[in-house]
């Protein structure tokens, strides 16, 4: 059924389609709608699952881990300052190897709040081991926490669905909601791998000396490698039901491209625009996104846009002292490859500001008329003096 | 009264406690009287380590190690998840040190406790950060030497009451315990155990590497921390009822500090202090259970 509904509705319906049997709350901007309709839903009857209040982040996350290692599905949704505060959490949910699911809505990170969007705050979580998915519209934000779910479970790795704050947490579309039925043929119940039984009682998670330790993190090494394949496998599956596929990443016209511009989340539609405003006129313009940043899809990006001449990375994020963070996934993607693209970095849209048509032309410019980059990150659109 | 421990063990020999380790005696006798369908949640303490290495455990229920500031969460997810499944009949215990109760787990355990979560959360106290090398706690006692209050920087501040915290909170059950008096160590587990919602037992439970004491020393000292008012056994029901469990005859505390490497900087004039100290919060408690006007 299409309706239009909010993308954090979107992530929403898709909690409850998949059943989720304990989820955890704490409320901060721009997460708080998800979890109301949630909360919601639990009061109705519509979402048969615990609920739990808790008095932080920390202790959602915590609690998430008890839960899940007790055999039961489960599920949180955060942001900004939210997710910071997990981060001790966020090591041990994946070394637990624990398929947690969790919508993060991107907002900057403080000092000078700001509750707009910014990827710093999810980017800064990618050595933590969990995978990382990130959204366009409404419809991919439903499917990516639906298929969030089947993906965490096969790997037993938790996942993290990441929605720019407002632009898409906060913005009504049309989404296509699947029905009860589809969805558990898609998503069967919770089978855990290994579950805390009084019956069989052992313990987990105790001292490790560095004789086991490496392996275990082996292990968790080549499960997040395995989740590339299995997201395509899973997807197949998917798209025979929903008839919908969205892919670790999705290339437009980059084959004969001279300039690829890569981006992620929101920016990519407004960059569809420009791309296609841009070919029109003849231009030999490529647009990649990049749905699936851990584990980072590298071979399939150097199939894809390792021949064009120059790659143009938009970032709403930076690593200080380091550039763009996807721009720097990229140069290490690509590094190896004889010849490979020229790789421009560009830092726009943080803290919310708003990333339009023209800023993306101007990228595409300044990349077509120099030889090489200038910086690491060229920050874009700065106001003349602050 | 003996007889009525039973013998099973739910804990193998051959765990890594030290000598007349109080944390380990403790957990001995507490789980005699939860039993087998008992899942324990361990934040990090010295009891992270005498729990046993991968891929050995020193226990017989199934244990959950925890990050150290999530005792009161990590049960609350525990707690839900066996609601999901249908299993009301085990019961959810977090084992936690002073410092994973008093410090840093404290907002976990609050909201836990708030919610009043169905779980029982067992502080066994040494007074100190002992897992790390003795540092100060905020339930390190006043006077106390740690590796972070060294030399005339010994503690000057009083140790935080923790069961009145919990009281604060109405908690159903809350009471003390101690590791020198099993049968009433055992009876209020079992009663725990019975209750709904959120419990909380604190136990003393001495520690000969942190306090300088001998290790046989261990079990006598818990006793007269009980016998000087220092440690007084007692309960509260609903926040509100509360019953002293022991009345000692008034020993002075100067024996108990006598006897334990950590204190032996003290003067006289600062055991009179500590005297005066404990007797106003021993007459503080007589007033709580109305047994003063
Ligand atoms: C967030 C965090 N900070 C610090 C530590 C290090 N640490 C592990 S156990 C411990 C001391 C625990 O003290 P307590 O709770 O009193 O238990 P005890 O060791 O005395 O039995 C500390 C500081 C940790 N594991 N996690
Ligand atoms: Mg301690």
């Amino acid at each position: 059924m299409r309706r239009v509904i909010e993308g954090s509705h979107a992530v929403a319906e898709a909690v409850r389609l998949a059943r989720v049997q304990v989820t955890s709350a704490y409320p901060i901007t721009p997460q708080t709608h998800i979890v109301e309709i949630l909360s919601e839903y639990c009061e109705k009857g519509a979402l048969k699952a615990r609920f739990l209040r808790m008095e932080s982040e920390h202790s959602c996350l915590a609690a998430l881990i008890g839960a899940q290692l007790m055999g039961v599905r489960t599920f949180t949704a955060t942001s900004s300052q939210g997710l910071a505060y997990m981060h001790e959490l966020l090591h041990w949910a994946a070394g637990a190897r624990l398929p947690i699911v969790m919508a993060e809505v991107n907002r900057a990170l403080a000092p000078g709040w700001n509750i707009w969007t910014d990827q710093t705050d999810s980017l800064s979580q990618r050595d933590t081991g969990w995978i990382q998915l990130y959204c366009e519209d409404g419809q991919e934000v439903l499917d990516s926490t639906l298929l969030a779910f089947r993906l965490a479970e096969t790997v037993n790795l938790p996942v993290m669905v990441v929605l720019d704050a407002f632009y898409l947490s906060h913005t009504y579309e049309p989404v296509d909601i699947p029905t009860e039925e589809e969805a558990d043929r898609f998503l069967p119940p919770y089978a855990p791998r290994f579950r805390m039984d009084t019956a069989e009682p052992c313990s987990f998670g105790a001292l490790v000396p560095p004789g086991d330790y490496m392996e275990m993190r082996h292990d968790m090494a080549l499960a997040m490698e395995d989740a590339l394949m299995q997201l395509v496998e899973i997807e197949g599956e998917f798209t025979r039901i929903f008839g919908r596929r969205h892919g670790p990443i999705e290339a437009i016209d980059c084959n004969d491209a001279e300039i690829i511009l890569v981006t992620s989340g929101t920016i990519t539609s407004t960059a569809r625009l420009v791309v296609r405003t841009l070919r029109e006129r003849g231009e030999k313009i490529g647009l990649l996104k990049i749905r699936l940043f851990r584990p980072f899809p590298a071979a399939i990006l150097r199939e894809t846009i390792g021949r064009a001449k120059k790659v143009a990375v938009i970032d709403r994020n930076c690593s200080f002292g380091a550039g763009g963070i996807f721009a720097q996934e990229l140069r290490a993607a690509l590094c190896n490859l004889d010849p490979r693209p020229l790789i421009y970095g560009y830092i726009a849209g943080l803290g919310g500001r708003d990333v339009t048509p023209e800023v993306i032309e101007e990228i595409y410019r300044r990349t077509q008329s120099t030889d090489r980059p200038e910086a690491e990150g060229v920050w874009i659109g700065l106001r003349e003096a602050l | 009264m003996d007889a009525e421990i039973t013998e099973r063990e739910y804990m193998h020999s051959g765990h890594v406690g030290c000598p007349g380790c109080g944390a380990t005696i403790a957990m001995r006798f507490f789980l005699k009287a939860m039993g087998e369908k008992t899942v324990l949640v361990l934040p990090a303490c010295c009891w992270s380590i005498i729990a046993g290495s991968y891929p050995q455990s020193t226990l017989k229920i199934p244990v959950i190690h925890a990050a150290f500031e999530t005792g009161g969460a990590t049960a609350s997810g525990v707690r839900a998840a066996l609601d999901m499944l249908g299993d009301t009949e085990t019961t959810v215990v977090t084992w936690a040190g002073d410092g994973g109760t008093f410090d840093i787990g404290f907002q976990s355990l609050s909201g836990a406790v708030e919610r009043n979560e169905d779980f029982l959360y067992v502080c066994y106290d040494n007074e100190a950060y002992m897992n790390t090398g003795i540092q100060r706690s905020s339930s390190t006692p006043y006077g106390a030497w740690t590796t972070t209050t060294p030399g005339r920087e010994w503690k000057k501040m009083r140790k935080k009451n923790i069961v009145e915290a919990l009281v604060a909170h109405r908690i159903p059950y809350a009471a003390t315990a101690s590791i020198a008096f099993p049968e009433d160590l055992l009876r209020k587990a079992e009663k725990a155990k019975g209750i709904k919602g959120s419990r909380f037992l604190h136990i003393y439970a001495s520690c000969p590497t942190g306090w300088r004491i001998p290790s046989e020393m261990s079990v006598k000292i818990a006793r007269m921390a009980v016998q000087t008012n220092i440690f007084p056994l007692y309960e509260v029901e609903d926040g509100l009822r509360y019953t002293i469990n022991h009345k000692p005859r008034g020993y002075l505390v100067r024996e108990y500090f006598r006897h334990q490497g950590r204190f032996q900087h003290l003067t006289d004039r600062d055991l009179d202090e500590i005297q005066k100290m404990v007797n106003e919060d021993w007459e503080l408690l007589l007033r709580k259970a109305g047994e003063r006007v």
